[in-house]
């Protein structure tokens, strides 16, 4: 591993976010306007719902919002690391650099961990601001929940770069859909037990099922469901190793038939 | 000494054949011309030589090393400039220089950066977005990110081909300098007949992916009987696989 070549893509990308409005909102503007969104819908319910279960229903909303907003970004920030290379026509100057795969992943990583923390704290100090939520109450419950979200965020970066590696500038759309794919299914704003037994079975293959579902079991019980973490855990093991398979074997393909070059003239 | 030694490269895609058991030598100091008209395989050669496409046979080596195995290491000796891949145009060009010279292990980036943007006259453009650049001006950029390693083998993919002449040939001169300084080898493509027989020691010229001639320019302008290497392109470019009489 060399340092400054991970460092180099770090520092690319940290100027750019810096430097740009629409990336900017991307990283706070976004978030700030689901943020009132939910907090409306929340505040509406809060009328509408019986007294004592006001408390749990808006901290699990909100908590579900935040750590999905969480998730979204990373895989985002991930994909669109890699996407803002071939929209400036920079990617065949990245791949004939003397970059390995796993420094150029670390580097984006590297800038999905930064904007993450920086969207974090940013939500959650305006959720305080606006509802009274303080989600640093969790404590270290939050710990186990924060990183396996992160780290699946990032996997699905992986095989988002894939995509675009392999199909080419138009699956750009992809970096944004994919979240969005698996919001229904993971059980982010409502218990597994809502959905047919058959999506049950299916589902529990989803990292994000068992992060969810263990997160409102954290802030109903204050308590770590440890079962739901190893779940969470072990499911993002196995697709962090699948998405560096699949990234392989799409430069692999890529280098064949000539689709890096491609990247350039799509 | 051969800097790279190209061996009996070939690529397929699926039935068209690109390049086709091609081999050659480049060797310390030299400046060889890829020549050859569109679609004769010259950008697959130096993608292949990038690592950019995989080769369906043959063999690259860089320093006596296989290209296949020790990729990183070698590419860090190396760089490229090609008119296709420019340097990121939200970037300005100081930004560009020391991301680049990080990405090639280049410890003292910031000085690294300034010495380039002082070398290819860029000083002046230095803060600002490389978008707002005239294509001359990104193409003296991408030369100039070619040097950030103070590479010993050079890739030029048409390096002047967006230069007014003044431009072309000051930064020619400039090119030659810095590697006669490093004693590096070139491997570069031109369409300017008269920028590759300024240049170059040695030409290769390549025809439906085969090398058709191998030679000095003067050697090759005895060979096929003309005064002007463009008669000798547009006549191999006419009649591509037969050999010279």
């Amino acid at each position: 591993m060399n340092r400054l070549h991970i460092l180099g893509l770090f520092y690319r990308n940290i100027i750019l976010i810096r430097r740009s409005v629409p990336k900017l909102f991307g990283l706070f503007g976004f978030v700030t306007v689901a943020l009132l969104l939910w907090g409306f819908l929340t505040l509406w319910l809060q009328d509408l719902a019986p007294g004592e279960a006001v408390p749990d229903f808006i901290i699990l909303i909100l908590s579900a919002f935040i750590f999905w907003s969480l998730f979204d970004l990373s895989q985002r920030s991930f994909g669109i690391s890699f996407l803002e290379e071939v929209w400036s026509r920079n990617v065949i100057n990245l791949f004939a650099a003397p970059v390995k795969l796993s420094e150029m992943v670390l580097g984006f990583v590297m800038v999905g961990v930064a904007q993450a923390f920086l969207a974090f704290f940013y939500v959650t100090t305006l959720a305080f601001l606006l509802y009274a939520l303080n989600i640093w109450t969790l404590g270290f419950y939050i710990i186990p929940f924060f990183v396996n979200i992160l780290v699946f965020g990032w996997a699905l970066g992986v095989v988002t770069i894939g995509l675009v590696v392999r199909f080419g500038p138009s699956a750009d759309i992809l970096a944004f859909f994919i979240p969005f794919l698996l919001l229904p299914f993971s059980a982010v704003y409502y218990p597994i037990s809502v959905y047919p037994p058959v999506l049950q079975t299916i589902t529990f293959a989803l990292p994000t099922r068992h992060m969810f579902e263990g997160m409102r079991t954290a802030i109903s019980e204050g308590m770590i469901p440890w079962q739901e973490v190893l779940w969470a855990t072990v499911l993002n093991v196995v697709f962090v190793v699948l998405a560096f398979l699949f990234l392989y074997w799409m430069l692999h393909l890529a280098r064949t038939r000539g689709y890096l070059s491609r990247l350039v003239h799509d | 000494m051969a800097v790279l030694c190209v061996t009996d490269l070939t690529k397929h895609y699926n039935s068209f054949t690109a390049v086709d058991r091609i081999s050659f030598e480049v060797r310390e100091g030299e400046i060889v011309s890829l020549l050859g008209p569109n679609g004769a395989g010259k950008t697959t050669t130096i993608q292949m030589l990038l690592s950019l496409v995989s080769p369906s046979s043959g063999e690259i080596q860089v320093f006596g090393k296989n290209l296949k195995y020790h990729r990183e290491e070698l590419l860090s000796m190396m760089n490229f400039s090609a008119p296709y891949s420019l340097l990121p145009y939200n970037l300005t060009p100081r930004e560009g220089l020391k991301v680049f010279s990080m990405l090639y292990g280049v410890r003292d980036h910031n000085e690294r950066a300034n010495a380039l943007l002082e070398e290819f006259n860029l000083m002046e453009l230095a803060g600002r977005k490389i978008g707002q650049l005239s294509t001359g001006e990104q193409m003296r950029l991408c030369v100039a990110k070619a040097f950030v390693n103070t590479p010993r083998l050079l890739l030029l993919d048409e390096p002047t081909s967006s230069l007014d002449p003044p431009t072309a040939r000051q930064l020619r001169a400039r090119i030659l300098r810095l590697i006669r300084d490093s004693n590096g080898a070139v491997l570069w493509t031109s369409h300017n007949m008269r920028e590759v027989e300024t240049v170059s020691d040695r030409i290769i010229f390549l025809s439906r992916g085969r090398i058709v001639a191998d030679d000095t320019p003067g050697n090759l302008k005895r060979r096929f009987g003309e005064d002007d290497l463009e008669e000798i392109f547009i006549t191999i470019a006419r009649e591509p696989i037969r050999e010279p009489p």
